[in-house]
């Protein structure tokens, strides 16, 4: 159970930063959406459009740190399988 | 040869006096109007627009001096990339949209007016209304008018446009949006940047 547990913790971290990196590796706040630039051909005016897109930043690579955190420090207190 | 001068000098005289201002509105059916908004962070710049704009101005070729007219945006629709931040933004602490519901922008008088062809640039000042204060503020605008190309732009209309293109700042502490504090984390100062096309069917 507490190697479990463990395992549970690096798989968290691991998946965390290869979606993080995958995703551009934002290095800012997480978004939900993204901007997306328009130019008006008539008026030339420059518009913008916001797109739904998950964007994880750093506090999403935090969030899941502290849940990996607090998944090992619950496998301390889980008694180990008796031999 | 006399009553020929006086003919034109009267036609002239008349045409001039009938030279009325346009007047262009600014709720924009292709949805490109906007209000871009940013302000300084530590981690990265705060990044936003305004989408839901209105509002009317009176414009007149002949003298673009002259031009005054309100923009109003609509509080609620001031959007950012991450919701939290959109959600505190919002809330009572920061802009309190549920109260304060506009953001307007009122041109007074056109000052330093140079114009060139179709564009005209000016400083407006006017009264800039956020959360409830109004203050008087002068911005650097660039006024373009594009005469019979709402067609271009509208299918079945006929009529002009007038594109005003603002760059300004504010400080958000003079317009009671949690003055003094914070400064670490949202800087004192937004940058706003208007673009608008106005149209006037004929």
């Amino acid at each position: 159970m507490k190697r479990t547990i463990r395992m549970i913790a690096a798989i968290l971290i691991v998946g965390a930063i290869a979606f993080w990196a995958a995703t551009g590796a934002n290095r800012g706040w997480t978004k939900t959406r993204i901007p997306r630039k328009t130019v008006d051909e008539v008026t030339g005016l420059e518009g913008i459009q916001w797109q739904k897109k998950f964007v994880p930043g750093v506090d999403f690579l935090g969030a899941a740190l502290l849940g990996a955190g607090v998944l090992t420090g619950i496998s301390f207190f889980v008694p180990a399988k008796p031999k | 040869m006399k009553t020929k001068l006086t003919i034109l000098a009267f036609i002239a005289l008349t045409g001039t006096a009938l030279a009325v201002p346009q007047t262009f509105d600014f709720k924009d059916p292709k949805g490109i109007n906007n209000a871009a908004f940013k302000l300084d962070a530590p981690l990265e710049a705060i990044n936003g627009s305004a989408s839901s704009i209105s509002g009317t101005a009176t414009f007149d070729p002949e003298n673009p001096g002259a031009t005054k007219g309100k923009i109003i945006v609509a509080t609620a629709s001031l959007m950012l990339p991450n919701p939290m931040q959109k959600q505190h933004m919002l809330s009572d602490k920061w802009l309190d949209a549920a109260k304060f519901a506009e953001i307007t922008f009122e041109s007074k008088e056109l000052k330093n007016v140079q114009t060139a062809g179709d564009t005209t640039t000016a400083d407006a000042t006017g009264t800039f209304t956020l959360k409830g204060v109004s203050k008087e503020i002068t911005a650097p605008v660039k006024l373009t008018y594009l005469k019979d190309k709402l067609g271009q732009r509208v299918p079945n209309q006929k009529g002009d446009l007038l594109v005003i293109r603002a760059n300004f700042t504010i400080k958000r502490s003079d317009f009671n949006i949690m003055p003094g504090q914070f400064e670490d984390k949202v800087s004192d100062t937004i940058e706003i940047t208007l673009s608008l096309a106005g149209a006037s069917p004929k």
